[in-house]
């Protein structure tokens, strides 16, 4: 812990600001029942009511306190694309990592099983899938982390192919170190930067395409409040110079701008860059 | 919406044109300031169709089907903008029996394509919806028809196996289009009518051109030139099109943007009240529901008065857990209105030997905007009456094939009907296919029989009223609110002094009734 | 180049492999999907009667097996088949729509590609700057925000604010090539803001990857600009992975503007697929997704064989 403080204190300041939005994002999302002076989809007043200081945000269009609304939001949308991108990154790299490793025909099947997935168009798919599966948080998780751990197969195994032709990870197999070792000691490390900058990406990618089927009526299910949602809820009135769905597209923006921050500057360190 | 009662009777003698008095406007809209004009360009959105759209009127389901439809063709009958029953392709009917109907067809109609207006052609249009091969969505409404035979060169001779005074009414829905046969016998389903309007160019899901008929055989109709029919699915995008002009009219605006919209000079909105309503339909067959008082601890524990003004935004009326509308005939004023009394719902729960209760109910936003708002608020009324409400949003597609009477409580949405009857037939009488609460009630039954044959207005008002009292009471349907048609229109597009309240956009004939100035 | 050609004919049998497994996943899923096209198309009004009349009709009576091969039969000698609904042929139902995609597509993609590029290497040269921070939280920020609500956001700039530009794609079966693209404006900038930062990020830490490696440290010794260093030295070399990235955008403004095509109300294949999936429109979705899926694979392949055509090191190995 004192040597992560110590990085960060010589960090730059975008990254600083990366994990302080994080630390803070989290803080909300955990204490969210503490925190939001409403109950999550209980009616307090009319629709569409201006900031006061008892409804800091004003209502949204059931009349549900708005600022209440952000604070479980923080708790639905952060945990769900939170969990689903690290099934997605934890099933997708294993799997590379292993196709590479063990190459022939495990790598063969794999690979193309990908294929037919990856070629299948990701929403059409995602739609198919949870018309299948039910709309729950569940199999929405299920689906969306099916679906990117492909992207994430082809980064992890084009990564790792690179290494295991290493002479460090050839002298491992000689030794007759087991696959598992191999994996978790040799190519995660080293595999890590490149997966660790996608993450970012991808992390906001399953925001966006969560919002997508919501937009499409199939993503989280109300009366739960999740940030995709309530932009969605409240979009049109945008084209009038309503500003009340900027709210929450701020709270996904902002997120996302700190991730990808804490991000480049990991990358950064990682590729041992001066200036 | 499309699913009319078949076996309707009252046995009155030459039942003729015009002579039902039907439903009324709680709401006027804004009276036309111009007289009809010909020419322009009208661009109307509607939101409900798709790519796979055809012009077979047995398929007929959505907005863009319906209104293309009657732009092209005619039927026999029609609801007017008064919403009472018109002549159209039939310029009178009659019957002895109720039994027997004779309707008269309009003399020198043509069709597009040149061929004359005979009894083959309804014949062969009618025809499409009967039988074992029918694959149309209106074959129950037909199932009481026996024979249909031509009388002469004008006459059509339609014989059903029992009576049923209200049949002019059936022959007015969409489904019933005429359309010419070919050479062959066979049926010309490509656009070809006695409509309006002829068909320029037919892109189901996209846009659709339709031009003038300058032969249409009905005086002060047609006014447009040109009319384009744009399939526009998100309200969003049509609301914007219309403040900035690129459209005309929209099919149905959108509550939440509403008091913005009505700010815009150029923009008027309309709010017609008529007699679509939700229903939160309970299996009353099974447990718990099998309970009346299950039943009436869920009727109490909905705030009617809330919905109506935060999902409806006030454009709407609440409803009395029973399908008929204050716009309807036979509608009893004096029948107490039911409001929300968490205490009640609690008292009714304890009755049933219940502490709480823990149900769900299933919805879906493609039922009407605001499906899914309405249940969720439902849930924070319940709640204070010890009543757990979770609230499943199910996905549209696939509803009406796997929740819509399938679930033990879901909601479901039905369209206007003309009479108190037809919705009664349909949803509410034993062994009827969309019976969808399950509703079974000896005495129901038998006064609805009974009111077909009645022949006194006020006896038959006096049934009506009390079969209404039994559903509010004991039916298994909590029916929350009646739901307005609201839509818009650029303020440069007139209509008459009437809008009909059956349907959106004038009775879904907005084509061939208004104009622009 | 023999070994481009043989990976090219390589891949290319793979590619077909994988569309048939593709159309068995598709024809399985919509096997699985509830109800079928005969109940989402009668919807509220279907009875027993009703719904057996509609299933005889078109033969969705039959085995499922015998139904796919009787596609799969047609496919293979070149008929696409009908769709199940409006009976009419599939390629008389996609092929103007076809077009569409694939031109607000190639319109998103000449705007899009050169800008990520330049941004990209904009800010790779001037890289920890506050220029590079701004074109990063400025990319950054398109993508984080949902594409409807971009969509959403230019046309109450554009169209409503300032009466620039359509807000509906309302096209015109003649309309000339300069009211299409006035009239696809928007939404092709909608696509553009969501992809570019993708591509614009690739293209940035490519660069500033390969700027550690020993080769470009030696040409800076040597005096090199930095403007020389990254045009000249690094950026033949990151060709690679930039171009991969290009080919999944790409591919993602083909298949996956079905929320943009909503928001405009244009008439692509999106809209179509996800109406068909509805429907239950079996050849259709079929059709759809085995073009969208050859798409794919063909922009993959592309790109494959361009990062090796760059690299000499790849295209020699033996």
């Amino acid at each position: 812990m004192n040597g992560f403080l110590h990085e960060l204190g010589k960090a730059p300041l975008t990254a600083k600001f990366g994990v302080v939005v994080v630390l803070l994002y989290i803080l909300v999302a955990l204490f969210a029942p503490l925190l939001a002076p409403f109950g999550e989809s209980e009616v307090v007043g009319w629709e569409y009511q201006p900031w006061t200081t008892e409804n800091w945000l004003g209502t949204d269009s059931l009349g549900r306190d708005m600022a209440t609304r952000m604070i479980y939001g923080a708790r639905n949308t952060i945990g769900i694309a939170l969990l689903t991108t690290i099934i997605a990154f934890v099933v997708g790299s294993t799997a590379g990592f292993f196709a590479a490793v063990l190459q022939g025909w495990v790598d063969q099947l794999l690979s193309r099983a990908v294929d037919v997935v990856i070629s299948i168009p990701t929403l059409i798919f995602a739609l198919l899938l949870l018309t299948i599966f039910g709309a729950s948080v569940t199999s929405l998780i299920g689906v969306i982390a099916l679906i990117y751990a492909t992207f994430v197969y082809r980064i992890a195994r084009a990564v790792a192919m690179g290494i295991v032709v290493m002479d460090y990870v050839e002298a491992a197999q000689v030794r007759g170190e087991g696959l598992w070792w191999i994996m978790r000691k040799e190519i995660l490390p080293n595999a890590a930067p490149p997966l660790v900058a996608e993450f970012g990406l991808r992390f906001c990618f399953v925001f966006l395409t969560i919002s997508g089927l919501s937009f499409l009526g199939l993503g989280i299910q109300p009366p739960a409040a999740d940030w995709g949602s309530m932009v969605r809820e409240n979009a049109s009135l945008i084209t009038f110079g309503d500003l009340t769905p900027l709210i929450p597209a701020a709270a996904i923006g902002l997120l996302t701008v700190a991730v990808n921050f804490i991000v480049d500057w990991m990358l950064h360190k990682a590729s041992g860059l001066k200036t | 919406m499309k699913k009319f009662g078949s076996n309707l009777q009252i046995g009155r003698r030459g039942f003729l044109a015009g002579s039902a008095a039907l439903v009324g406007l709680s709401q006027m809209p804004r009276a036309a300031q111009a007289q009809p004009q010909k020419g322009g360009t009208f661009r109307l959105s509607v939101n409900q169709g798709g790519t796979s759209d055809t012009l077979n009127p047995a398929e007929a389901s959505g907005s863009q089907q319906i209104m293309v439809g009657w732009a092209l063709r005619n039927n026999l009958t029609e609801i007017g903008s008064d919403n009472k029953l018109k002549p159209e392709l039939a310029v009178s009917w009659s019957s002895d029996d109720a039994k027997t109907w004779v309707f008269k067809l309009r003399q020198g109609v043509t069709f597009h394509n040149g061929k004359s207006l005979a009894p083959e052609d309804v014949i062969a249009s009618l025809n499409l919806h009967r039988g074992e091969e029918s694959t149309s969505g209106a074959k129950s409404l037909l199932a009481g028809v026996e024979d249909i035979v031509a009388e002469g060169s004008d006459g059509v001779v339609v014989t059903l196996s029992a009576p049923n005074a209200d049949f002019p009414f059936i022959l007015s829905d969409y489904h019933f289009q005429i359309m010419p046969v070919n050479g062959d016998g066979t049926l010309d389903m490509s656009g070809t009518g006695t409509g309006g309007y002829t068909l320029d160019s037919w892109k189901p899901g996209v846009k659709t051109v339709l031009k003038r008929n300058p032969d249409y055989w009905k005086d002060g109709a047609a006014h447009f030139d040109t009319v384009e029919l744009l399939l526009i699915s998100d309200s969003g995008a049509a609301t914007t099109a219309l403040v900035t002009g690129e459209i005309d009219a929209v099919q149905s605006a959108e509550y939440k943007t509403l008091g913005l919209l009505g700010r815009d000079k150029n923009v008027e909105i309309e709010s017609i009240s008529g007699g679509f309503h939700p229903t939160f339909a309970m299996q009353s067959s099974q447990a718990p529901f099998s309970d009346n008082n299950v039943r009436l601890a869920l009727k109490y524990g909905v705030d009617r008065e809330a919905l109506v003004k935060q999902v409806l935004r006030g454009h709407g009326t609440v409803a009395n857990d029973h399908p008929v509308a204050p716009s309807m005939p036979f509608f009893d004023a004096g029948l107490e209105q039911r409001a929300y009394d968490p205490d009640k719902a609690k008292f009714h729960l304890k009755e049933a030997g219940l502490d709480s209760l823990s149900v769900s109910l299933s919805v879906s936003d493609s039922l009407f905007a605001g499906a899914v708002d309405a249940v969720t608020l439902y849930r924070e009324h319940a709640a204070p009456a010890g009543i757990d409400l979770q609230v499943t949003r199910e996905p549209g597609d696939g509803y009406w094939s796997d929740v819509w009477m399938k679930k033990p409580f879901f909601t479901s949405s039905w369209g206007a009907r003309p009479v108190p009857d037809m919705i009664f037939a349909t949803a509410y009488s034993k062994g009827g296919d969309w019976n969808e609460s399950q509703f079974s009630n000896d005495s129901f039954q038998q006064l609805m029989l009974a009111a077909r044959s009645e022949l006194d207005d006020a006896k038959r008002a006096q049934m009506y009223g009390d079969m209404q009292a039994i559903l509010r009471d004991e039916g298994g349907s909590v029916i929350p609110f009646f739901r307005n048609f609201v839509y818009a229109r650029r303020a440069d597009v007139h209509h008459g002094d009437d809008v009909a309240s059956n349907w959106s956009l004038d009775g879904y004939k907005a084509i061939e009734r208004w104009w622009k100035a | 180049m023999h070994h481009l050609l043989r990976l090219f004919v390589q891949r290319l049998a793979l590619g077909l492999l994988t569309l048939f497994v593709v159309s068995l996943v598709i024809f399985l899923s919509i096997e699985l999907l509830p109800g079928d096209v005969a109940q989402q198309v009668l919807g509220q009004s279907a009875t027993p009667e009703n719904l057996a009349a509609f299933r005889r009709e078109l033969g969705l009576d039959q085995p499922a097996h015998t139904r796919y091969l009787a596609w799969f039969g047609g496919f293979l000698q070149g008929d696409l088949g009908n769709s199940l609904i409006s009976g009419l042929p599939i390629w008389d139902l996609i092929s103007e729509r076809l077009y569409n995609t694939f031109f607000l597509a190639g319109f998103a993609a000449l705007i899009s590609v050169p800008l990520a590029v330049l941004l990209g290497v904009v800010s790779a040269l001037y890289r920890e700057t506050l220029l590079d921070k701004s074109i990063n939280v400025a990319t950054l920020t398109a993508i984080s925000v949902p594409e409807f609500f971009v969509g959403y956001i230019l046309v109450w700039l554009f169209a409503v604010e300032f009466a620039l530009f359509p807000s509906i794609a309302n096209l015109s079966e003649d309309a000339s090539l300069g009211d299409r693209i006035y009239r696809t404006f928007l939404p092709a900038l909608t696509l553009t803001l969501i992809v570019t930062a993708h591509m614009m990020r690739m293209t940035r830490a490519s660069l500033i990857n390969l700027l550690a490696l020993p080769y470009i440290e030696m040409a800076q010794l040597k005096g090199a600009s930095q403007r020389r260093l990254i045009v000249i030295h690094a950026l033949p070399n990151a060709i690679a992975p930039i171009v991969t990235v290009i080919a999944i955008n790409l591919a993602y403004l083909i298949v996956g503007v079905v929320i943009v095509e909503v928001v405009f109300v244009y008439p692509g294949m999106g809209q179509l697929l996800v109406d068909s999936v509805a429907k239950r429109d079996f050849t259709v979705v079929q059709t759809a997704c085995l073009l969208f899926a050859a798409t794919y694979i063909l922009f993959n392949l592309a790109s494959d064989l361009i990062s090796i055509a760059s690299n000499p090191r790849l295209l020699h190995r033996k």
